[in-house]
């Protein structure tokens, strides 16, 4: 169908547990959400056919809307006649624990990390980072590849003209484990090999008649030089033809849709990159589910993506637990409480996942452990796109073998937006406590925009954004997002303790008063949806703003349902009481304060 | 919104259970449809790829792996035996020859000369799957498997450790709300299945591993101590495959809480019979939840069925259940299940225990649904249903929050 005509697009998220149907049509003021429903993922049995609940979703869309979508033989009305059906039909999908992959490389920091960073830019849960120089010997990684099956394995390593040893020995350990594929008892299991062009006729000989083996550029053709995009494509289109064709009802599911099916992550990021590209801002995006945390950042035009395979608020919360420990939890927890009513607590949470807390004191746990998720997942998320580039920088050899140095990465200071989504935040009770989650666990400095997206649209606007990216933006902004506010954090740069009380930053809200933010204050400031205000901010002792320390900012500041957010608890370290009964007070001051700013901001 | 309970888990006394038994590759089928099968009957078989040896020759002999073709004693395909020399060098005017022996018996499967490896592979690894219920074979899955078809009493628990075992129900509490106390735990109690009541502690696990307890069944048990059983904190809850020397299957949850009186008498009711147990759980999506089977007039088929008697396994051959990966091959979980109340949902007067505080663990009846959202505590504003404490305290709780009670 010619694009200009389109006037009514369905989209679904085939997630593992939930599909989710919206619909987008054109109005007045051009394309809008105009309405959602949502059914259970049908992948497992008793159905075994994902496409039974993308119909079931739609039909509730249907409902909602009061007109025919689906046919009596279950296939879409099209196209669009004013009275009954839809123009397009796209879909993401990540059911059955989306694309898992195995990456390898010669070097870990190097080529396997550039592979890692290939595979969660094309939407994969990567579940085994292997290289020559890992501490893993040889039997235990072909263990590792044997026990983990796999969707599909991405193999790089070596420059173009490099040596050739190690590569041809990690396709042996791969050969020699003989890797079956997680779905589907008699295929072959999908290789693609990016790496030195010169080992292609050994890797033919060693995977070619054992694995569906493909071959594309190198990731890595020089030291300097990543070419991520081709392995990327790659992935993509092999998880169409090999993992999808072999999931339940996905055969069908890639008949009724009108562009390529995308893996729920990778539109994730498409979307992303067009709204940081078309706002020239950088954003820090966050999708927090039961299981994973996926964190996603566009700076300066890169795309970066991470997935915490084992940081989520449900399955996984135990594990949120154990790597943060337990007096990193207790430092958001308003309350006292024993250490074994609260492992409890988080346990039974673990094996009912879908219970919600009723009790005040049940949520601020929650949100304390999701404070601590979010933190770990970012830490894992620095790492990764610390060494994140563009091509052809210039380095000398002592960088090359250290890319952190190499490369910048994200600096706190330069972000412009931050997002959040996923239940514990787009659900939470009263929106300045997602607010107050992002500011905790992301600590932006500066002033930077914070927001959450209500009802988890992103996947289907980022399919959507290939095909007509314009209307997608539209309704990013439109109808996706939810402004929270503004969060305004001088830093102190002055390399000594802050101490309490110290004058930090002079605030001038045009109209609205001013005041002075002292060090371990937050104070919050009710300015609602859709409103500005002019500002003057003085940094004081020491501080930045973003301009440089002591530079003055003349801004103008979005509100939001959380209204601004003066944050005063310090950078660079972060730091909190340590005396537990100041903790808990505090903890409660800066609650209030944000919770009355919401009250005026309604 | 109107199915946001928990459905809940499934006990009850009769039940039809199709039990999928899948081997990891394509086998043999040992079994003929239609025949009557003990737990241990070995119902498919196969063979895993052995083990993998890799040496690199061309470093250990000094030379560039271009150069080893030339002392290359076997050559791609050949077979070896422990010991074998593999390859030699050519050594100083024939002398001070260099050796590289094999160190497993197989075959060589590749030799680089690019690498200069050299990757032998052990011969294959027998696998066989057991029936693990008592029952008939319902469907032969050509090459891949079989379905075993069992008439039986079914407890699902809510979180387990430990793979699959069988033995005799044996109650150790005589009340659910009782603790597991380990000094009673005594030899006696060899090879049996435990039921317990509310709690069991890691002091009483530690003694029944030593007893030779095949398996403990018990209502709740503190994280704490499942820590200091495994001997780590358990982050996900995948599990199954853990090597712990018993099955654990908690009913209720963590802490003390008292067994659901339903799933204490009907396993009570079963005492002295012969149950197949799993504790293998997996709460992401596929659910699989740890379950006891008690196939009905199982107890005459489990005489037979004992060590003694010719079903045991060949030696030799792996059990299946030893590798993690093959743990959701026993499907009695979910939907091969007869429809349940979970399909009716939540109803005026259903059953239900609270999954969440406040009272977590108590059980309480639905007296009202009311189709409004409500708030609660925290802010939220969700569906609930109003229910009857056994004190007669009446909430209006989350309808996630509510468990229904299966029968």
């Amino acid at each position: 169908m010619n694009k200009e005509n389109i006037r009514s697009i369905l989209a679904t998220d085939c997630g593992s547990t939930t599909t989710k149907a919206i619909l987008i049509e054109k109005g007045p003021d051009g394309f809008r959400l105009r309405a959602r429903g949502e059914a259970p993922t049908t992948v497992e049995a008793p159905a075994e056919d994902v496409t039974q609940g993308v119909r079931n979703a739609v039909a509730e869309l249907s409902e909602i809307v009061g007109r025919p979508l689906l046919n009596e033989d279950g296939s879409l009305i099209k196209p669009y006649n004013g009275q009954q059906g839809i123009d397009i039909y796209l879909s993401t999908s990540s059911a059955g624990g989306g694309l898992q992959m195995i990456v390898a490389g010669v070097v870990a920091k190097m080529s396997a990390e550039s592979a890692q960073r290939t595979a969660l830019g094309a939407g994969a849960v990567v579940m085994q980072v292997l290289a020559s120089n890992d501490k893993l010997r040889p039997y235990e990684k072909i263990e590792v590849i044997r026990k983990l099956r796999p969707d599909m394995v991405l193999l790089s390593g070596g420059v173009d003209g490099g040596v050739q040893k190690h590569v041809v020995e990690m396709a042996q350990i791969f050969a020699a484990a003989d890797p079956r594929p997680r779905l589907g008892i008699s295929y072959k299991l999908p290789i693609i090999f990016a790496g030195n062009k010169d080992v292609r006729p050994q890797i033919e000989k060693i995977l070619g008649s054992k694995t569906a083996l493909e071959i594309v550029d190198n990731i890595r053709p020089t030291l300097e030089e990543e070419n991520l995009q081709p392995a990327r494509l790659k992935i993509q289109s092999q998880f169409l033809e090999h993992v999808m064709a072999h999931a339940p009802g996905y055969p069908n599911l890639m008949k009724m849709t009108d562009e390529q099916i995308m893996p729920t992550p990778a539109a994730v990021g498409l979307i992303m990159q067009r709204i940081a590209q078309a706002h020239s801002i950088n954003i820090l995006g966050v999708d927090i589910g039961g299981a994973t945390t996926d964190v996603f950042s566009v700076f300066n035009g890169v795309f970066n993506r991470t997935v915490s395979a084992n940081y989520g608020m449900s399955y996984s919360i135990s594990n949120v637990f154990a790597d943060a420990g337990l007096d990193n939890v207790m430092r958001w927890v308003p309350f006292e409480i024993d250490e074994a009513s609260l492992r409890n607590r988080i346990k039974n949470k673990m094996i009912r996942p879908t219970s919600i807390p009723y009790l005040e004191e049940d949520l601020d746990i929650e949100q304390a452990i999701c404070r601590e998720a979010l933190r770990l997942s970012f830490d894992q998320h620095m790492l990764l796109a610390s060494g994140l580039k563009g091509v052809q920088h210039q380095a000398d050899v002592g960088s090359m073998f250290n890319q952190q140095v190499q490369y910048s990465g994200l600096d706190p200071m330069q972000l412009d937006m931050l997002i959040g989504s996923g239940g514990v935040l787009s659900h939470a009770p009263r929106r300045w406590q997602t607010a107050a989650m992002l500011i905790d666990s992301y600590l932006p400095c500066g002033i930077t925009q914070l927001a959450v997206d209500s009802i988890f649209m992103m996947p289907q606007l980022g399919v959507l954004s290939s095909i007509l990216p314009e209307a997608a933006a539209y309704v990013f902004e439109k109808d996706c997002l939810i402004e929270l506010g503004t969060c305004i954090a001088p830093v102190y740069t002055n390399g000594r303790p802050l101490t309490e009380g110290t004058e930090l930053l002079e605030v001038n809200l045009n109209g609205q008063g001013s005041f002075t933010l002292h060090a371990g204050e937050l104070r919050a400031v009710a300015l609602g949806k859709d409103k500005t205000v002019s500002a003057r901010l003085q940094p004081l002792h020491h501080t930045d703003l973003g301009e440089g320390p002591g530079k003055v900012r003349e801004v103008s500041l979005k509100g939001g349902v959380a209204g601004l957010i003066f944050d005063g608890r310090g950078r660079q370290p972060f730091e909190l009481p340590s005396n537990r009964s100041k903790l808990i007070s505090k903890l409660k001051e800066w609650q209030a304060s944000m919770a009355a700013a919401q009250t005026a901001c309604d | 919104m109107g199915s946001a309970y928990v459905p809940g888990l499934k006990v009850t006394e009769n039940t039809e259970l199709h039990i999928e038994r899948r081997l990891p590759l394509k086998g043999k089928i040992m079994v003929t449809e239609g025949q009557k099968v003990h737990w241990n009957t070995v119902t498919a078989s196969t063979f895993l790829p052995g083990s993998v040896e890799l040496i690199n020759i061309a470093s250990k002999l000094g030379l560039t792996p271009q150069e080893l073709p030339q002392v290359m004693l076997k050559l791609e395909g050949d077979s070896i035996e422990k010991g074998e020399v593999l390859a030699c060098s050519k050594g100083f005017w024939g002398l001070f020859k260099s050796k590289v022996l094999s160190p497993i018996k197989g075959t060589v499967e590749s030799i680089s000369e690019v690498s200069g490896l050299v990757v032998l592979r052990a011969p294959s690894i027998p696998v066989e799957i057991s029936a693990y219920v008592e029952g008939e074979v319902e469907k032969i899955l050509p090459d891949e498997g079989v379905v075993i078809k069992t008439e039986a009493a079914f407890v699902q628990g809510i979180f387990g450790i430990g793979g699959e075992t069988a033995g005799e129900l044996h109650m150790f509490c005589q009340a659910p709300y009782e603790e597991m106390d380990p000094n009673k735990l005594d030899d006696s109690y060899k090879d049996t299945i435990l039921v317990g009541g509310s709690l069991v502690t890691a002091e009483f696990l530690h003694k029944a591993v030593k007893t030779g307890v095949k398996a403990v069944v018990v209502g709740g048990i503190s994280d704490s101590d499942l820590t200091k059983f495994l001997g780590y904190d358990l982050g996900v809850a995948i599990t199954g495959s853990e090597q712990v020397g018993l099955t654990l299957i908690i009913t209720e949850g963590f802490g003390k809480i008292t067994m659901a009186e339903r799933s204490f008498n009907l396993l009570k009711k079963h005492e002295g019979e012969w149950a197949s147990v799993s504790g293998a759980t997996q709460i992401r999506a596929g659910v699989i939840r740890p379950e006891i089977i008690v196939a009905h007039h199982s107890q005459e088929q489990a005489e037979l069925a004992k060590p003694e008697s010719n079903q045991s396994q060949p030696s030799g051959a792996k059990p299946l259940t030893d590798r993690p990966e093959n743990i959701p091959n026993s499907k009695a979980n979910g939907s091969s299940l007869a429809p349940s109340s979970a399909l009716t949902g939540l109803n005026i007067g259903t059953t239900v225990r609270l999954i969440r505080e406040p009272h977590f663990g108590e059980l309480a009846t639905v007296v009202e649904l009311p189709s409004e959202v409500q708030e609660i505590p925290t802010g939220a504003k969700v569906r609930v249903a109003v229910v009857k404490l056994n004190d007669n305290q009446l909430l209006a709780l989350p309808r996630a929050n509510l468990e229904i009670i299966e029968q």
